[in-house]
């Protein structure tokens, strides 16, 4: 437990447990209304964010933050307005994003390691802002997804009575994906803007193995994320693996145990 | 008598395709009214018309006096959607967070239902004989608990119109039949006014008070006696189909 002592570990702990909530929270609410490809097509998008921002010297995850949320809306823009399924728009515009990441980096002078820790991830080095941020951030989400819990849960559920119960569904779905946009450029700094989407999609699922109600549903995926990213970081640590894969394979290795003891249940 | 629904010479075309055209019928408080009609004669487009969802070319609707895009009293409406496409099986909601669902419409931001609506909850799953099963995912029940479970949260604002679009579609005829007979309950007990979209002429014409066929425009608004004994409705169809509907509500 000597580990704790150290301010790199203790930040990191700090920031990825905020961000696992909420990557997780949201994540319920897309898997469930099979968005979850809006985490993947984003988080390609974040890479455009972060070549822009080291172009211009600012730092990339205050630039990829207007650029992902941008992105977002124009997706569901699309949607309306060119009349594209949602898969098709996510896909123009997370291929966008990495043409125009490509171009910049080009500009920029070619990858380097800096845009390389992006793309896979290193939440131990992590800034003492970049943490205050995170969580500032992250506590917004969470704060949000509580005050709009019940209309979300309803537009999820059937969007149609949603709906008929008065609820302004449209401004909500906006809300969503500017939250999801939010919380995937978080995200980019824990598993990296090539694994965005594991954060957001398999503790829901591995959720919904077990969970007997909505409310216990939302409460597992937020504690199996905590774990899965607590453990990484402590596992990555002791036996020297890259950090954001670490927690991708332990979320892999809590959904398989969730799906045998479903299956062993039932 | 009060006016539940009004539809004055509503039209509605898309994609330059008229699916209603000069259609116009008034529903009072307290009718039990069966919409019925062919596939493609527009009766979900008017459910979705006086829900707001779409906006009529031409002619207007009114809920309870109000146009639908400003209609501000939604737990006034309770709704049920065609159950095929309702939810996703696998969703993990429990019969009561679905139902309290309904409680939403009563609230505005942030829309959380009070501690003392739990009451109201309980009322409406004792009212559908659902209460031992409040507990099951929505995804593990029969079609006829899952159709009473939807119902219930349609009914727990204490609404004073239910809209019900094609509730019993892929239904067994046993279940559907008491299903109507559970609205003509509802309907006499608390004088709820019903408007439900249904394919079965013949049965829903035993349980409701007033008929509507529409095929693009209102063909047929009525009692069923009145219906079947319409000679216009018996040159429309044919006499041989007009007496086999009427014949099964015998």
């Amino acid at each position: 437990m000597g580990f704790l002592s150290h301010g790199f570990i203790q930040k990191a702990l700090l920031a990825g447990s905020f961000i696992a909530i909420s990557c997780s929270t949201l994540g319920v609410f897309l898997v469930l209304r099979r968005l979850s490809l809006i985490g993947d097509g984003l988080a390609h998008v974040t890479f455009g964010g972060v070549a822009l921002g080291m172009v211009f010297g600012i730092l990339p995850l205050y630039a990829a933050i207007p650029v992902v949320m941008a992105s977002s809306i124009a997706i569901l823009k699309l949607v309306e307005r060119a009349r594209l399924f949602g898969d098709a728009a996510i896909g123009m515009v997370s291929s966008l994003g990495i043409a125009g990441g490509i171009v910049l980096a080009s500009v920029a002078g070619g990858f380097n390691i800096d845009l390389f820790s992006y793309l896979f991830g290193n939440i131990l080095a992590i800034s003492k802002s970049e943490v205050i941020t995170s969580m500032g951030v992250s506590m917004g989400v969470i704060v949000m997804v509580l005050l709009l819990f019940h209309e979300l849960f309803s537009l999820t559920f059937d969007e149609e009575s949603a709906r008929a119960s008065g609820i302004k569904t449209g401004r909500i779905n906006t809300i969503l994906v500017l939250l999801t946009a939010l919380t995937v450029v978080l995200a980019m700094k824990v598993v990296g803007i090539m694994l965005i989407s594991s954060l957001l999609i398999v503790p829901p699922v591995t959720a919904l193995q077990i969970a007997r109600s909505f409310k216990s549903t939302m409460a597992l995926a937020s504690g199996i994320s905590v774990l899965s990213v607590v453990a990484g970081i402590f596992l990555s640590v002791v036996l020297d693996l890259p950090t954001g894969a670490t927690i991708v394979i332990l979320n892999f290795i809590f959904f398989i145990t969730c799906l045998l003891y479903r299956r062993l249940r039932n | 008598m009060s006016v539940a629904v009004g539809v004055q010479e509503l039209s509605f075309a898309y994609n330059s395709i008229h699916v209603l055209s000069n259609v116009t019928f008034t529903l009072n408080a307290g009718d039990y009214c069966g919409l019925v009609g062919p596939n493609g004669s527009g009766k979900t487009t008017l459910i979705r018309i006086l829900l707001g969802f779409d906006i009529p070319s031409t002619g207007s609707v009114a809920l309870f006096g109000e146009n639908p895009l400003t209609f501000g009293s939604w737990d006034r409406i309770g709704y049920v959607p065609q159950r095929l496409v309702a939810f996703n099986p696998y969703f993990p909601a429990t019969v009561e967070e679905v139902v309290g669902l309904g409680l939403l419409s009563k609230h505005r931001f942030p829309r959380r239902p009070a501690a003392h609506e739990t009451a109201s909850i309980d009322r409406v799953l004792k009212m559908m004989d659902i209460v031992e099963i409040k507990n099951k995912l929505i995804g593990e029940l029969s079609g006829g608990q899952q159709q009473r479970t939807f119902i219930a949260r349609a009914l727990v604002s204490e609404p004073d119109l239910l809209i019900l679009d094609e509730p019993t579609a892929a239904l067994d005829p046993e279940i559907r039949e008491h299903f109507f007979g559970l609205l003509r309950d509802l309907n006499e007990r608390s004088g709820i006014t019903i408007l439900i979209v249904t394919h079965d002429i013949g049965s829903i014409g035993k349980y409701a008070s007033t008929l509507l066929y529409l095929d693009k425009k209102v063909i047929f608004h009525g009692s069923f006696d009145e219906f079947c004994f319409s000679a216009d409705m018996g040159e429309y169809f044919g006499p041989f189909s007009q007496h086999v509907i009427c014949h099964r509500h015998d």
